[in-house]
């Protein structure tokens, strides 16, 4: 299991003991193909980094590459200090929304549990109540008692995520690596969405990777930002790196960064990175 | 109109009949059947994957007749053509677009194939469609024995796999994510289907494979969401049908198929009716 928070909830902590996530040097290839390179990158306990970039820029890569999923090509990945692998409880994972079959025969608490000891064998008859407990308390946190016995299917897209939450919490992880946990979601939930997210950081110094190609939604919680663009990166507050110059130059192109009523508006990038990422597949 | 009746629903000699051997030894045969069926439907129908089922049903009758056509006996052929069906379906994974139609191009393939071989064989009419409809008669003692082996089996497997398997089966893209291997599940769980189909398909036939493999675990998902509770209804409802269809069709000497197919029917129909009703009150 995890180990308990060792700083103090809340306080914002410089990264004393290990950071939850750390890259070094490292490198993704596929064949000929680089999709990043000496990528340094630490994220220290209760930090909330924004991963961003166009399509095919290697984003998902960097999510296989946490989950343990895929190995790197060169140099070196620490979850919490250790390697990360198949199944850790040291990270949590929210997806983004998919639509369920509404006869499914799950239910919200069975979604949350198989976040627990989904990937365990045996039939788990031991420590059935501790395991109920973890249940309801990670369903609590996240509002989700009223539905935890109602099919998954049947729930709205916002209840459906909210369940994410917790199914990616109950095992206490350090970090929190959601892949666009927002899309698909109305403006109401993807708010509640990123509440609980930020709650739980600040409860219990989670760090959090969350990968997304809209940063408006959680502008005002990114600490830093990781903006991946074939191949090049930048890593910084928003304020530094979610400007005209640096975005050009990550594009390679004449690339507008306006504000328009405390949001973030990007001009030319989109269109540019998918024509690139074309050329290169 | 009553003649028709009185011939579908007799119980003349009902007592003396269900003391006959063979009798006897089909419904332990069929109340075994009914708990492995039963236990897997409702992950069949959680992966979506009825149409698998009915495909590696219809190829276990493929296999069925070409043992028959080699003079092999034919519960070899059925056990080989369902297996290696079920695990081809099995290995085209999750993607239901794909999976459907090459189901379907298979199924119709093999169907062909099994009643031109059937054409060919020229031993007793009887053998060749009990496959396609199925018999009680085709059960004897020795088919006990395989059927047992095969449940403890098939239970010791999910015993093992359950939690992974239901996360594979509900919850694929976090599944993945969380390192469950989803496609050697996606195989060992297709091996479990393809040997449970073999199984049935001499009973009930292959073309109503599905009455047992997929109707129970339909029918309990619209009544409860909680997977062990759809289990342990699947395997009642399994047992009702197929227990329910002997004692039905003995007097009137008719298959068993058309009885169990009716009554997992109509629990389906009742659980639809009762799920309605469970919906509205949750939302009110």
């Amino acid at each position: 299991m995890a180990a308990p928070p060792t700083t103090t909830p809340g306080v914002p902590t410089l990264p004393v003991t290990a950071p939850a996530v750390s890259l070094r040097g490292a490198s993704v290839s596929f064949g000929e193909r680089t999709l990043w390179e000496g990528l340094d990158l630490d994220v220290p306990p209760g930090e909330f980094v924004a991963v961003l970039g166009p399509n095919g820029s290697g984003k998902t890569t960097l999510v296989r590459v946490l989950l343990g999923l895929l190995p790197l090509t060169a140099g070196e990945v620490r979850i919490s200090g250790r390697p990360p692998r198949r199944g850790s409880p040291s990270i949590g994972y929210v997806p983004q929304q998919k639509a369920l079959d509404p006869d499914l025969p799950l239910r919200g608490r069975d979604l949350v549990g198989l976040g627990l000891d989904g990937h365990r064998f045996g039939i788990g008859f031991r420590g059935r109540r501790e395991r109920r407990e973890r249940v309801d308390a990670a369903l609590a946190a996240v509002g989700g008692t009223a539905y935890a016995d109602a099919p998954v299917g049947r729930l709205s897209g916002g209840e459906q995520q909210r369940l994410r939450v917790a199914q990616a919490l109950v095992g206490g992880p350090d970090v929190l690596l959601c892949d666009e946990p927002l899309l698909s979601l109305d403006l109401s939930h993807q708010r509640t969405v990123t509440r609980l997210i930020d709650e739980r950081r600040r409860a219990a110094d989670t760090a959090v990777l969350f990968v997304t190609h809209e940063i408006n939604p959680v502008l005002p919680l990114v600490d830093r930002v990781l903006y991946l663009v074939n191949g090049r990166f930048r890593i910084g507050p928003p304020e530094e790196v979610m400007t005209s110059e640096v975005l050009s130059e990550l594009y390679g192109t004449h690339v507008d960064v306006l504000r328009v009523r405390g949001r973030l508006v990007v001009v030319g990038a989109e269109d540019h990175g998918e024509h690139c990422h074309e050329e290169s597949a | 109109m009553s003649e028709l009746l009185g011939r579908l629903f007799s119980f003349e000699d009902i007592g003396e009949l269900l003391g006959v051997p063979f009798v006897q030894t089909a419904l332990i045969a069929c109340a075994v059947l009914g708990v492995v069926a039963g236990v897997l439907a409702p992950l069949i129908v959680s992966r979506g994957m009825s149409f698998a089922v009915h495909g590696t049903a219809e190829l276990s009758f493929t296999g069925g007749a070409a043992a028959l056509l080699a003079g092999v006996a034919v519960q070899y052929g059925a056990v080989l053509g369902a297996v290696v069906a079920a695990v081809v379906f099995g290995v085209l994974g999750l993607r239901q677009r794909e999976r459907d139609a090459v189901i379907g191009v298979v199924l119709a393939f093999g169907l062909g194939l099994g009643v031109l071989m059937l054409s060919l064989y020229e031993g007793r009419a009887s053998n060749k469609f009990g496959l396609l409809t199925g018999s009680v008669v085709a059960i004897d003692t020795a088919n006990i024995a395989v059927l047992s082996v095969v449940t403890v089996l098939v239970i010791a497997t999910l015993a093992v796999l359950y939690r992974p398997l239901l996360f594979a089966s509900t919850d694929p893209d976090v599944a993945v994510a969380r390192g469950v291997p989803v496609r050697m599940l996606s195989l060992v769980f297709s091996v479990l289907i393809g040997l449970t189909t073999a199984l049935v398909v001499p009973i009930v036939g292959a073309i109503l494979v599905l009455t047992v493999m997929i109707t129970p675990g339909a029918a309990a998902a619209r009544v409860t969401a909680n997977p062990v509770l759809a289990t342990v209804l699947a395997v009642v409802f399994a047992e009702t049908a197929l227990l329910g269809g002997i004692v039905l069709s003995l007097a009137p000497g008719l298959p068993i198929s058309g009885y169990v197919a009716a009554i997992a029917f109509l629990i389906y129909v009742v659980c639809r009716l009762v799920g309605s009703r469970r919906r509205a009150v949750s939302v009110a």
